[in-house]
């Protein structure tokens, strides 16, 4: 994958997958630590501890299960690369939190890339879940819930193009704040 | 910058022009492989490429949606194109570029692009 933000959206569809309500997706960087922490949280219906140990080595998902494959192994990977960690937990009935923590000034380290394109999609392509974005640089934060758009926005759905394109110029328009001093 | 009032008033402008739904019959289906191997081949900007032509060309009959692996990794990002009443259209290797060109010639015009589809690419 050429930006995490490529492998976020590639994990948080196995939450819509897994006929989540909510997913959650964090993603925190400290400059003064020169790191980058993503987390990708859902309540959805969760996997069984063998499942959660086959999910992490492609080779032995790809022979028994058809649902899981590339994904985990890929996200990993990127973290470990950079000499951070990778974090997998999930229960049956409960949900699965995937979190992965990036060393920044690593050479292998994959940048963010387009975070408010992943975010913009999952939301407009899954209307029926809510997903809690939350975007945090140092001290610096910025969150959007689509529970609270909904609220707002009645039988208007979230698809609808010109709420689409409101949602990714707020988006945008917050994090790059964020990122200005 | 964006606020949420103004996503009040957008909410209020969408009311007002929400008008009951064509007819789910006339409906043209687009469906996008989103999987490990699409987003990894560059399904993302594929995607945004078609929601951005229908609604800059204002096309109300269309939908786009994802879907998962399509089984054909090697040739993604693949996407499916259901007009009613005509055959399914598989399109491989698609580019930004490609997609333009796909809601010119089939979804407006009615006339697939051969050399963008399943059966040219993988001659």
């Amino acid at each position: 994958m050429r930006e995490l933000s490529l492998n976020v959206l590639d994990i948080a569809q196995n939450s819509v997958a897994a006929n989540a309500a909510l997913c959650e997706i964090e993603v925190i960087e400290s400059t003064r630590n020169k790191e980058l922490f993503i987390g990708i949280y859902d309540n959805g219906k969760g996997m069984t501890e063998e499942q959660v140990k086959s999910v992490k080595d492609p080779f032995f998902t790809t022979r028994t299960t058809r649902k899981v494959g590339m994904g985990i192994p890929l996200f990993k990977m990127a973290a470990e690369m950079t000499g951070g960690s990778f974090d997998i937990e999930s229960e049956v009935g409960v949900g699965t939190k995937v979190k992965a923590i990036f060393k920044t000034d690593h050479l292998d380290f994959t940048p963010l890339g387009d975070m408010c394109s992943s975010i913009v999609l999952l939301i407009t392509m899954n209307t029926h879940m809510d997903f809690l974005y939350r975007y945090k640089i140092d001290e610096k934060e910025f969150t959007l819930d689509t529970r609270q758009l909904k609220e707002i926005l009645g039988d208007v759905p979230l698809n609808e193009p010109s709420i689409a394109n409101w949602i990714k110029d707020y988006i945008n328009q917050n994090t790059k704040q964020l990122t200005e001093v | 910058m964006k606020t949420l009032e103004e996503l009040m008033a957008l909410r209020d402008a969408a009311k007002a022009k929400m008008t009951v739904r064509e007819d789910s019959s006339e409906i043209t289906r687009i469906v996008v492989g989103m999987a490990t191997c699409g987003i990894a081949a560059g399904a993302r900007p594929v995607l945004n490429k078609f929601s951005e032509e229908i609604e800059k060309r204002n096309l109300t009959n269309v939908t786009v949606t994802q879907t998962g692996c399509i089984g054909m990794c090697q040739y993604e990002p693949i996407a499916e194109v259901m007009v009613p009443g005509k055959e399914k259209v598989t399109y491989v290797k698609l580019t930004e570029e490609k997609v333009a060109r796909i809601i010119a010639d089939h979804i407006v015009n009615g006339i697939p692009v051969a050399e963008y589809t399943v059966g040219e690419v993988t001659k």
